[in-house]
């Protein structure tokens, strides 16, 4: 086991350089970085001139990842271009968008595996039936338009809440944008949770604990859920940086000035630092979040070995 | 009795039709005895099986009629919370495969530790203890270190040794043995046997044993019934039956079985196939592979009966019972 958790840390470094790499180079050909400190006016060569020579930039791309690189193992991210501390800016962002993502994965965990327990035991009934349908349509249609539906019915038709989240965006003001940011996910954990559930239902070891003269719930709960839950816990924790990254439309949706909003803010002003610090550090939250489900997998199931 | 079984039958209701997998099915066995229940694969003796048990999958299983008395009371008429109070608890079942009727994720420790703390209202520990005796009575070496193991880390023989404790956990008065040693070596399979015989004697339970090998049923058994498409067709104490088949399927039955002394002859092999449960032939059903069937084994079905060999406990349903009775196989 701790073999097999040295080994798959040290297979990080290649996919951790290679995804900053191809960032790096992104941001890079995604324009000139200078063109937008001057406000609506070109800069004139001289001052362009002396910012490149300030940021780096007259140095070759190879030169200027070595030196960022360099500087993000001692923990600078850098300074994006009106001079904010880019970790200042992730400090204030990722609390923000951690808390949104704990929202979405706690709906996801509670309704989504309740909703696909029901459905799979309940295979083919009405309430299965119209679970489907449901999650279809909530599959189909894209987190913007669900986003905006519920800000505007729930936030300004209604009332229930507001529209927009304030700096500090509680856990409470988050639960809408929470939803909204899970429901895809929410459909597809519903959808895996009752295949999953349907198809172990007629396994021999549910035949043998109800032999057994186990209470239904208890059947159902620690027999039947915890070997269907195998397949919906890879996804959910794969799901942790999928959503720590993909909340740019829902935190734009509930202005939500998390990761998502200031990346967003970082392409438009063409601001490099911003974009790279912020996605190197989504990496490593994808490369960590993919590792912790495949150790919990073992956790789940005893003949999976790591070795 | 400690438990009959009367008049038993159920259906499978599928897209394609009613499947009758038990029609009609009676047999008893008593505190202390083994009864085994003989038959090709279909021919409903595990159905029975799970219906007694109360653990068939309804739907698309629907028990259509008959009785099943346990300790004179019949099950059919109990709520199904007390149905579950008498599963594991006074009656338990083995299962064919071990490794998919045990449960991966769980320790073998908390699942027989289970039986303990659900029926008992044992704490964990007292039931982890519990546990270890049980595995050292089935003889699992080192019991009190493979506790902590699952199902994965034993051998066959072991993993159905974790079965029968699982099943005698709670000192149940009956057990029903679905075909226990099918998917076991042939080498383990003999002592998995011995040792559920022996454990039996010990607690004196009622055994019923759900087989195809008529090698197992010689050893173990007191008396057999045979089944065919859902009906008991023939049932005998175990040493009759042997000598002299009152039922043309149970002669091919017997008749099948490889002989030191019939060495360098062609094996005989009951023709045909075991009918369709959709659709079972009109009077006996097994009149289309019969050697023996005339005119109304193609229209009647046959009565279940007695065959006088004086002490009333045979019967077959056969109408000429007598005449395969008369003829001898040597």
């Amino acid at each position: 086991m701790g073999r097999y958790v040295i080994r798959r840390l040290l297979q990080m470094i290649p996919v951790f350089i290679g995804a900053t790499l191809l960032i790096f180079l992104m941001v890079n050909v995604m324009g000139d970085p200078i063109a937008g400190l001057c406000g609506d006016r070109q800069c004139d060569p001289a001052t362009a001139a002396q910012l490149r020579k300030e940021f780096g930039l007259d140095k070759p791309v190879w030169q200027q990842y070595l030196t960022y690189m360099g500087n993000v193992f001692t923990g600078d991210f850098g300074t994006a271009f009106n001079g904010q501390k880019v970790t200042e800016l992730m400090s204030t962002a990722f609390p923000v968008t951690i808390r949104l993502t704990i929202v979405a994965i706690l709906f996801e965990i509670v309704i989504g595996i309740t909703l696909g327990v029901v459905t799979g035991l309940r295979r083919g009934r009405p309430v299965d039936t119209g679970a489907l349908v449901v999650t279809l349509v909530v599959i189909s249609v894209p987190t913007f338009v669900t986003g905006l539906l519920l800000q505007l019915l729930l936030g300004v038709e209604w009332g229930w809440i507001k529209p927009s989240v304030s700096t500090e965006a509680t856990f409470g003001e988050l639960i809408v944008p929470g939803l909204v940011l899970a429901s895809v996910s929410l459909a597809y954990v519903t959808r895996l949770t009752r295949t999953s559930i349907a198809e172990n239902r007629r396994s021999d070891y549910v035949r043998t604990a109800v032999a057994k003269g186990l209470p239904r719930r208890r059947v159902i709960t620690r027999h039947l859920l915890r070997n269907s839950l195998i397949p919906v816990v890879t996804f959910i924790g794969t799901d942790i940086g999928a959503l720590m990254g993909g909340a740019i439309v829902t935190e734009r949706i509930f202005n939500i000035h998390g990761v998502g909003y200031q990346l967003y803010q970082g392409i438009l002003r063409q601001n490099t630092q911003t974009v790279v610090g912020f996605v190197t550090v989504l990496v490593l939250v994808f490369l960590v979040a993919n590792l912790l489900v495949d150790l919990l997998y073992a956790v789940l199931d005893p003949r999976i070995r790591y070795a | 009795m400690l438990l009959e079984v009367r008049d038993l039958h159920v259906e499978f209701r599928t897209r394609d039709g009613v499947a009758k997998a038990v029609n009609g099915v009676t047999y008893g066995v008593d505190a202390g005895e083994t009864l085994a229940v003989l038959g090709e694969s279909g021919s409903g003796k595990s159905v029975t099986a799970q219906a007694v048990m109360g653990i068939l999958d309804t739907p698309p299983g629907k028990i259509t009629g008959g009785e099943i008395l346990f300790q004179g009371e019949d099950l059919l008429t109990f709520k199904e919370e007390d149905r579950r109070k008498v599963r594991g608890a006074q009656m338990a079942m083995i299962f064919q495969d071990a490794l998919s009727s045990l449960n991966p994720v769980l320790s073998v420790g908390d699942q027989l530790g289970e039986m303990f703390t659900v029926h008992r209202g044992m704490s964990r520990k007292d039931a982890r203890t519990k546990a270890i005796e049980l595995m050292e009575r089935v003889r699992i070496p080192a019991a009190a270190q493979r506790v902590r193991d699952y199902p994965h880390q034993f051998s066959g023989g072991m993993r159905q040794r974790i079965m029968i404790a699982m099943a005698l956990a709670l000192e149940p008065a009956l057990i029903i043995a679905d075909e226990p040693t099918t998917a076991l070596d042939v080498t383990v399979q003999a002592q998995v046997m011995d040792l559920l015989a022996e454990l039996r004697r010990e607690l004196d339970m009622g055994l019923i044993l759900i087989t195809h090998d008529l090698g197992v049923v010689a050893d173990v058994a007191d008396k057999i019934a045979v089944m065919y498409a859902g009906r008991i067709v023939e049932s005998a104490p175990v040493h009759d039956i042997y000598k002299a088949p009152a039922h043309p399927y149970t002669k091919g039955l017997l008749e099948s079985i490889p002989r030191l002394d019939q060495k360098g002859r062609e094996l005989y092999a009951i023709k045909g196939l075991p009918p369709n449960l959709m659709n079972i032939p009109p009077g006996c059903a097994f009149n289309p592979r019969c050697p023996m069937a005339q005119d109304i084994c193609r229209t009647d079905v046959p009565p279940l009966y007695e065959v006088d060999t004086g002490d009333g406990t045979r019967r077959s349903a056969c109408f000429y019972w007598r005449e395969t009775l008369d003829a001898r196989t040597d």
